[in-house]
């Protein structure tokens, strides 16, 4: 791990700050909670946080396996990095696959090309029951849809694992209490206040390792939606739709069909931040369509069990 | 590539929707480049679903389904900010449903408070009941946003007006710092452009003024160094390790230390973190511990310097109430203060706050959002300091035994405006 020395108290960045809520937060769930569970996709937010737990925890092990919701249509660039990056932080690494849950029955197959973003719903719920666990951290930040920018820090779930945004908990001053009852959980979002250029100036600061994708590369692409999407297993043109090689990159990273990249030649992470400190578009609205399905696609997704 | 020297300061917002509070965040946000066009997009397209017309920057901070259908706002939205200089924490706080949850959740950690208001119609009771309580939670610092100066013709005195209201609600609640800027949050004046209709203010914008606002009131402003234990890190090869967040003042290395509330003295040998170590350690960081003295410590227990904090088991305390049932004499709880949780007993309701005019009416109950004073018994001693001294060990939450919900916001103490 990169060394960042404790700053003196006059000098302390926004990104000391951010940095430190993030692990007290981690710490006190981990206290507070029978079993948690960190939720790592190998992208770069939940990337962020594994590297914040093993700050939280050091020099001793993580207090908690880390897992994965594998829809199997994922870049395997970033699962070979979620490999990778588990190993080296000696986590034990769960991988929920909702394959397993289309064949048990449990939810309908979409077909080999269906959009299975909101099938990772059912297989989360079922992994944090089976495995019994009553936090899950998740990397997911404010900045990134208006109803996550009114959810807590530590969500609060209920049986059947649904967000109710008018029954949240009141959260004071730093008092996140994470006590719940049996088959409830919580959902805890140690990145909420962080912002898309907070975590890549963290990054930058930590120097930390990240999927290829993020950085620019040439990449045979299709325009489906206003989104260049990568063509690959679960993304085949039509005969109508014209392959191109473009430079591009990828800003979020989401299932192979959902998630689109832009056109860009950042191939560091310093030409990153200085692409996002003038972009025009959102993250999400950049490149996701799972959140183009309606005004409120976020909530309705979070009542249902989404991450 | 930018060097990152950016600090960060926490607010909240105080206002009614009337007085074009969301019209000034969504100005903020958009003037200092914060929302993107696709966000604005959806802003735009939202407006005109719900027949409002013009681009309505509510819209912004209004994102639940049943928000957007009813035209109001239910919860706190967290936004945020940046300039070269500071990231800004933006808790948007609404008017109406349930205020005093609201305001008392966006004012814990805040900073100072942006106070919206129209200068037509000046301080309107709604808004001076919010500044009762961004104050009792231990605001001291306000930006006063005296809005809508076009419909007024950008009129000196009107300004002059709202100036002399805020001057005088300020001194009654104990805020230190105050500043009242003349705006339009609708065009953009004077919140980051300054504007060519006030000739005769010379003061800051919107954005100067959040940019040299003091940072850093939430951790606390103790005289003493305070850390709540969270963890206890074993090393390799024996000895303990104590993590927690540092709050009140900053701490050095030989610093002489007491672990309470077992009152063991001892010294700071090393500050650390996962990554390396250091001499000394400011609030607001997370820092890890290691003390000459061979110790038994563990989670809820701190380690402080001198004046040392209060180790006791029965508290006074101001409670803001946000139960379904009423608060009741005798009443049995959980109570979370930092790391430390134990069972509590409410042994006196003292009275409750008329939050109009400030005075304590009797009372052995409190209703839902009621703010009010109790004596409470704790089962296992806490160790606290007066919220005003410090509002991470000054401050508590009361927790359902059954259901596990937060039912009430605790301070130690009592505010000296009531």
């Amino acid at each position: 791990m990169a060394p960042t020395p404790l700053q003196s108290p006059k000098t302390a960045s926004h990104l000391d700050l951010l940095e430190s809520h993030a692990i007290f937060i981690l710490r006190e769930v981990a206290a507070e909670c029978e079993r948690p569970v960190l939720l790592f996709s190998g992208g770069k937010d939940s990337a962020v946080l594994l590297h914040l737990a093993k700050k939280a925890f050091a020099p001793q092990q993580l207090p908690f396996p880390v897992m994965h919701i594998d829809t199997g249509q994922n870049f395997q660039e970033v699962l070979d990095f979620r490999d990778a990056a588990a190993a080296k932080a000696g986590a034990r690494l769960i991988v929920a696959k909702v394959q397993d849950s289309i064949d048990q029955g449990k939810v309908s197959d979409p077909g080999p090309m269906g959009v299975r973003n909101r099938l990772q719903s059912v297989t989360l719920l079922d992994a944090i029951n089976d495995n019994k666990f009553d936090a899950a951290f998740g990397g997911a930040r404010r900045d990134e849809d208006k109803a996550r920018a009114k959810e807590r820090i530590l969500s609060f779930r209920d049986a059947f694992g649904q967000w109710d945004p008018r029954a949240q908990r009141p959260e004071l001053w730093q008092l996140y209490q994470g006590k719940v009852n049996a088959g409830e959980h919580l959902r805890a979002f140690p990145l909420s206040d962080w912002t898309e250029l907070d975590v890549w100036e963290y990054i930058a600061r930590e120097n930390m390792e990240l999927p290829s994708i993020y950085f620019a590369h040439e990449r045979h692409v299709v325009l489906r939606d206003n989104m260049w999407l990568g063509v690959g297993e679960w993304v085949v043109p039509s005969s109508d739709e014209k392959i191109e090689v473009r430079t591009v990159r990828f800003r979020t990273v989401g299932d192979a069909n959902l998630t689109g990249a832009v056109d860009s030649d950042a191939d560091t992470i310093e030409k990153i931040i200085d692409e996002i400190s003038i972009a025009n578009l959102s993250e999400r609205g950049a490149t996701r369509a799972d959140d183009r399905f309606s005004e409120t696609a976020m909530e309705d997704r979070k009542r249902e069990g989404y991450f | 590539m930018n060097t990152v020297t950016k600090d960060l300061l926490r607010l909240a917002t105080v206002g009614s929707v009337d007085d074009g509070k969301s019209t000034l965040i969504g100005r903020l946000l958009v003037d200092t480049r914060q929302l993107f066009d696709d966000q604005l997009d959806a802003v735009q397209a939202a407006s005109e679903k719900r027949g409002v017309g013009d681009l309505d920057l509510s819209f912004v901070t209004d994102g639940l389904r049943a928000e957007r259908e009813q035209g109001i706002t239910i919860d706190v939205a967290y936004r945020y900010a940046t300039t070269p200089n500071r990231k800004f924490i933006i808790a948007d706080c609404p008017g109406h449903v349930q205020y005093t949850r609201n305001m008392a959740t966006g004012a814990s950690t805040a900073d100072l408070a942006l106070v919206v208001l129209d200068v037509a119609s000046g301080l309107k009771e709604q808004t001076r009941r919010h500044l009762c309580i961004a104050a009792l939670l231990g605001v001291r610092s306000i930006i006063v946003a005296a809005n809508k100066m076009d419909a007024v013709n950008w009129n000196e005195s009107a300004y002059n007006k709202v100036v002399e209201q805020i001057s005088t609600i300020a001194a009654e609640l104990d805020i230190a710092s105050v500043k009242v800027i003349p705006v339009s949050a609708l065009v953009g004046d004077n919140v980051v452009e300054r504007s060519a209709n006030s000739p005769w203010y010379n003061g800051q914008t919107v954005i100067e003024a959040l940019e040299t606002s003091d940072a850093g009131a939430w951790a606390g402003t103790a005289d003493g160094a305070r850390l709540p234990i969270q963890w206890v890190l074993r090393q390799n090869g024996g000895g303990r390790t104590y993590a927690g967040m540092l709050c009140g003042h900053s701490i050095k290395v030989g610093d002489k230390v007491t672990l309470l509330p077992q009152g063991v003295e001892t010294t700071v040998k090393a500050i650390k973190n996962g990554a390396g170590e250091t001499s000394e350690a400011g609030v607001g960081l997370s820092i890890d511990i290691d003390l000459e003295a061979e110790t038994d410590a563990g989670r809820g227990d701190m380690i402080a310097t001198a004046p040392l904090p209060t180790v006791t088991k029965e508290i006074t305390a101001t409670i803001c109430w946000f139960g379904e049932k009423p608060l009741v004499n005798g009443q049995r709880l959980r109570l979370k203060h930092t790391s430390k949780v134990t069972p509590v007993r409410i042994a006196a309701i003292n009275g409750v706050v008329d939050i109009e005019t400030l005075k304590i009416e009797d009372s052995d109950s409190l209703t839902t959002n009621q703010i009010g004073l109790a004596t409470l018994q704790t089962a296992d001693p806490i160790v606290v300091d007066d919220y005003r001294e410090g509002r991470v060990t000054g401050s508590f939450v009361l927790i359902d035994e059954v259901t596990n919900a937060t039912v009430a916001a605790g301070m130690v103490g009592r505010a000296s405006f009531f």
